[in-house]
This record gives C-alpha cells, sequence and structure tokens, in this order.
C-alpha cells in the first residue's frame, strides 16, 4: 500500500521535474519579452537593443532599472521600470516612458493585482494616455482629489493616486540619470 | 452507452455548474469576462481529462484504501503542469486567473468525476467523460462571463460596444452571484420544458 | 494596530466567501441550519491557521531554500489532507465532546479551497496593510489566516440564518433550492461591498 503510493509520488515528482526543465526557458523569455514590449510601447522610436542597455539607479533605497531608447547610436529617451506599493493589492510594475526633455512619452502597467473592473481600469487607454505629452517638472502628478490633474479612475482613487506614485518615482529615477550626464 | 451520449450528459444532464452545482469557486471568482471564464473552464478540462484518463488506467493498481491521495498527487501534478504550461504560453491569462489555477486541485468537479466515473470506466470512455463534463463547464463559465460582461463593462470578448462604464456591480462579487442564480433558474425552466 | 487592521479587512471588508469567491461549495452546501453552520465554521478556524502556519513554514525553510516553488501546490495540498487526518485522529483520542461536535466536518474540508486559497495567498501574494504592499511575516501570517477563517465563519452563520427564514416562505418552483441561494448570496455581498472603505 506505502509502496503504491510511493511509486505515484515518485512518477509525479518525475514528470515535474521533466516539464518544469522544459518550461524554464521559455518562462523566462517570456518575462523578458514583456519588458521588451513594454519598453517599445513607451518609448519613441528606437534602434538599439535598450534591454541589453539597461543600467540601474538607486532612489529611496530601491534599484530602478533604467532602459536606455537610442537611434542612430544617440539617445532620444528613456523608459523605467518603476513600481508603487501603494497599490489597494499588491506591488503595480508600470513601465514609463520619457523622452529627453523630461516629457512622458507613455506609461505601460507590466504586472499588477488589482481589482477587475475597478483599480484594473488603469490598463485602459482612457486612463493611462491623459500622461502622454505631460511634462511633470509642470504638470502636477496627483489625482485631482488631491489638488494635481490627473484624471482618477471612477471608485478607484486609491490604484489612481498609486499609479501617480508610480509614475512619479520613475520621474525622480529620470531626473537623476539625466543629471548623472 | 453510446459514445456521443457520454459526452452529451456532461453538456445538459449532468451540467456541473447548472445542475450538479460542482465548482462554484471558479464559477464565479474568474467569470468576470467572457474571456476569463472560457480559459478558466478550458483549464479545467484539460486537467479533467488527463486526470480521468490516468485514474481509469491505474484505478486497479491503487489499493482501495490509498485511492483518494494517489487521486489528489495524480491531480495536483497535472495541475502543477498546467501551471508551468500556462506562465510559458499564456501568460496574461495565467495573472488573471491568479490563484484559481491553484486551486483546480480542490474542484469537487474533478475528484468527483474520478470517483463517480474514471474508477470504473475504460480510459477511452474517461476521456469523453471528460470532455462532456469540462465542455459544459466550460460553455457555462463562458456564458456567464459573457453576461457579466455585457452588463457590467458593455463589451463582448473585451470588444467594447459602448460608451460608458455599464453596471459595475456585475463585474464585482455580488454580480456573480446574482447572475449564476438567474441563470441558474432560467436553465431549469429550459430543460423542465424539454422533459 | 496593525493586526487590527489585517482582522478587519480579511473578516469584512476582503471577506473570504463573499468577496474573494473561495469555499462557496460548503457556504452554499452546509448552510441550511445555523447550528451545522457554526460547526463547520469552528473546524476551518482550526485547521485553516494550523494549516497555514505549516505550509508557510514549509514554504521557507524548505521550498524555496531548495528552489522548487513550483511544487507548491502539490505539497500544500498534501500536508493539508495529512493535517486533516492528524487532526481527526487526535480530536477523537483526545476529546471526544469536540470530535462530536466538528469530527462529521472534518473530512469535508480537504476539498474546501479556503483552506488551500488562503495557504497559497499567504506565500504569493502581497498584501496591502497600513500603506505599504509587501509579503506577510509570521506573525501577520498566523493572524491573517484565522482571520479569514472567521470571515468564513461570519458569512457562513449570516447567511444559514437568512435561509432558515427563506425555508418559510414560499419560492417558486424554478427558484428553490440553489438558485435562490445564490441570489441572496448576491445580496449579501452587496451589504458586505459597504464595508469597503474601512481599511
Amino acid at each position: 500500500m506505502a509502496v503504491c503510493l510511493f511509486l505515484v509520488c515518485l512518477a509525479c515528482s518525475a514528470l515535474l521535474g521533466g516539464v518544469y526543465v522544459l518550461t524554464l526557458d521559455k518562462i523566462n523569455q517570456e518575462v523578458v519579452k514583456k519588458t521588451n514590449n513594454a519598453i517599445a510601447l513607451v518609448t519613441p522610436e528606437f534602434d538599439n537593443e535598450p534591454s541589453a542597455e539597461s543600467l540601474s539607479v538607486e532612489l529611496d533605497g530601491d534599484e530602478i532599472t533604467v532602459y536606455p531608447a537610442k537611434k542612430g547610436g544617440e539617445t532620444v529617451g528613456y523608459a523605467i521600470e518603476s513600481f508603487t506599493s501603494k497599490g489597494f493589492s499588491g506591488t503595480i510594475n508600470i513601465m514609463v516612458g520619457f523622452d529627453m526633455d523630461g516629457n512622458i512619452t507613455g506609461t505601460s502597467v507590466i504586472s499588477h493585482a488589482e481589482t477587475p473592473g475597478l483599480g484594473a481600469k488603469m490598463t485602459e487607454p482612457s486612463f493611462y494616455s491623459q500622461f502622454v505629452g505631460k511634462n511633470p517638472a509642470s504638470f502636477r502628478l496627483a489625482v485631482t482629489k488631491d489638488g494635481g490633474e490627473v484624471d482618477a479612475i471612477t471608485a478607484s482613487t486609491i490604484t489612481s493616486r498609486a499609479y501617480c506614485d508610480a509614475v512619479d518615482r520613475a520621474w525622480r529615477a529620470f531626473q537623476k540619470v539625466v543629471n548623472s550626464k | 452507452m453510446s459514445k456521443l451520449r457520454i459526452i452529451t450528459n456532461g453538456i445538459i444532464k449532468d451540467n456541473p455548474t447548472f445542475v450538479l452545482v460542482l465548482g462554484m469557486c471558479p464559477t464565479i471568482g474568474t467569470t468576470t469576462s467572457a474571456i476569463n471564464g472560457m480559459g478558466m473552464g478550458l483549464a479545467t478540462t484539460f486537467v479533467l481529462i488527463l486526470s480521468n484518463v490516468f485514474i481509469s488506467m491505474f484505478a486497479k493498481m491503487i489499493p482501495d484504501k490509498v485511492r483518494i491521495p494517489a487521486y489528489i498527487v495524480i491531480i495536483a501534478s497535472f495541475v502543477t503542469v498546467l501551471q508551468l504550461l500556462m506562465q510559458a504560453y499564456v501568460p496574461d491569462l495565467y495573472a488573471a486567473l491568479g490563484l484559481f489555477i491553484p486551486l483546480i486541485v480542490v474542484n469537487c468537479i474533478i475528484l468527483g468525476r474520478a470517483e463517480a466515473f474514471a474508477n470504473k470506466n475504460t480510459p477511452l470512455d474517461s476521456a469523453l467523460d471528460g470532455i462532456g463534463i469540462g465542455l459544459g463547464f466550460t460553455l457555462a463559465l463562458t456564458f456567464i462571463g459573457l453576461v457579466r460582461e455585457l452588463l457590467g463593462s458593455l463589451s463582448l470578448f473585451g470588444m467594447k460596444l459602448g460608451e460608458g462604464d455599464g453596471m459595475l456591480a456585475f463585474v464585482l462579487a455580488p454580480g456573480g452571484f446574482l447572475v449564476l442564480g438567474y441563470l441558474m433558474v432560467i436553465f431549469r425552466k429550459l430543460i423542465s420544458k424539454k422533459a | 494596530m496593525e493586526y487590527l487592521i489585517i482582522i478587519i479587512s480579511a473578516v469584512f471588508v476582503n471577506n473570504i466567501v463573499l468577496s474573494q469567491f473561495l469555499g462557496i461549495c460548503p457556504f452554499l452546501g452546509v448552510s441550511n441550519k445555523v447550528s451545522t453552520a457554526t460547526g463547520m465554521s469552528a473546524a476551518v478556524v482550526f485547521v485553516i491557521t494550523l494549516s497555514t502556519l505549516v505550509t508557510y513554514l514549509l514554504h521557507y525553510y524548505v521550498l524555496v531554500p531548495l528552489g522548487i516553488e513550483f511544487m507548491m501546490t502539490i505539497v500544500f495540498i498534501l500536508v493539508i489532507a495529512a493535517l486533516v487526518q492528524m487532526v481527526e485522529i487526535i480530536l477523537k483520542k483526545i476529546s471526544p465532546s469536540l470530535y462530536q461536535a466538528l469530527g462529521i466536518f472534518l473530512p469535508l474540508i480537504t476539498t474546501n479551497c479556503t483552506v488551500l486559497g488562503v495557504a497559497i495567498n499567504v506565500v504569493t501574494k502581497e498584501f496591502t496593510f497600513g500603506g505599504e504592499a509587501h509579503l506577510l511575516n509570521l506573525g501577520e501570517t498566523v493572524v491573517y489566516a484565522a482571520s479569514s477563517a472567521l470571515g468564513f465563519g461570519v458569512a457562513m452563520v449570516l447567511f444559514a440564518g437568512i435561509r432558515e427564514q427563506l425555508d418559510l416562505v414560499s419560492v417558486p418552483k424554478a427558484f428553490k433550492g440553489t438558485p435562490i441561494a445564490l441570489i441572496t448570496a448576491g445580496i449579501l455581498a452587496m451589504a458586505f461591498m459597504g464595508f469597503s472603505g474601512l481599511v
């Protein structure tokens, strides 16, 4: 009886180990692909491979990854992988793109665990497109309720505030990168 | 019982959602949109077919006393295989369904079919039963998702049909219970008319 | 203070049944009478707290060091199944009266998805208690597990109370049984949404 159960467990573990090894590469590739897609979505046109030239900036004790987008060898903008821990449920990771003047060229959510139908609406263009073309130097990155200029998602003020926090973090990282040059 | 009959049984007479009322957690938890509902249904079908086939193949070799733990190990392994495959090939859907993928292990439908069908029938019949029940589950989930998506966010399979937000409550928790309740009433009415 | 936030959040705001959709099978299945609902809830509180503690330790001290987190689902369900069996045997020996009260519910708990759900949640999901999202530590895990289970109990007992009343009224034939229970649960879930601004 025990032998039989042991054999079943052994066979199943062997199966799992096999599938794990087979899918490991593909899973890692997907993660890289997701990052690359997000970079392409938020930055101006580029012809280099930003993920191969990434650099990291220290901000408030966290490492922020910055991907430079270059065209013809000249830097045309940065994609910055930012995050916020102020979301409604869990960390929200977003990619924020800037051109060299500090204008936001786009924002894209990489991962989140917000409520479908509420906070998850931040992945819809009606929310994230309002950041495009804005320069945080003059644009107040806060929801209108807090005296800022960002239109919050209906019934999801916490998520909207968190999004502003993440974009602001990216902005501070951007300034650090630009000033250090 | 004819082979076709095994399949149609799972869709209408033994429909896991509307008739047997099994696996309610993913039914309500993942049907915020038609795509998610369909994804959850197909994921469950995958595990159901494989576990049905394997359990019917090995049922005679497993002593009766350790049968349930052995089934759980087999089911849990296929669920983990599914988790890995989904992470590799459909990461977005995997992220959307979240916790409910590992929870397929404790979905009563799967252990229920192993006990009620797979351990007494041939692997082929068990596979067909898995397809039928899985299809019934998938159809039910897709339909619930469709209704909730339409009412809650005014879209169909992710395509926006009109401006505005729709009735938000249908995408949130209460809508799940309400839509399932009313659909069950309609299903019962239709079935009783036929009979 | 933080523990208080966890308790309120897990019992009311993110109620495991009414807003996270876990444990709906027992919620619909054994909620016909307040007394059985109470018994089931007590058994669930006991098992969830214990099993989450064990799986938490197992995850951080065995699975993570070995780099086999992908085995989580299978390891956790086996631990839970074994634990439920053990609790049943020990309870039978030590306290026959408690066994009488909880015993019949114990076998049902292995396939109660709240148990596996909470166990997986505490090691994979980040929680926002007091502003910052983070993974739970040991103390928070125990409090969270116990209060999630308590939330299950609150929902169960409330719902059983409503269903006892529901038995006395005449309901259209097609609505009898599960459908009317689901619709009632929907209204209850709507009421629980009122807690959402609380923390």
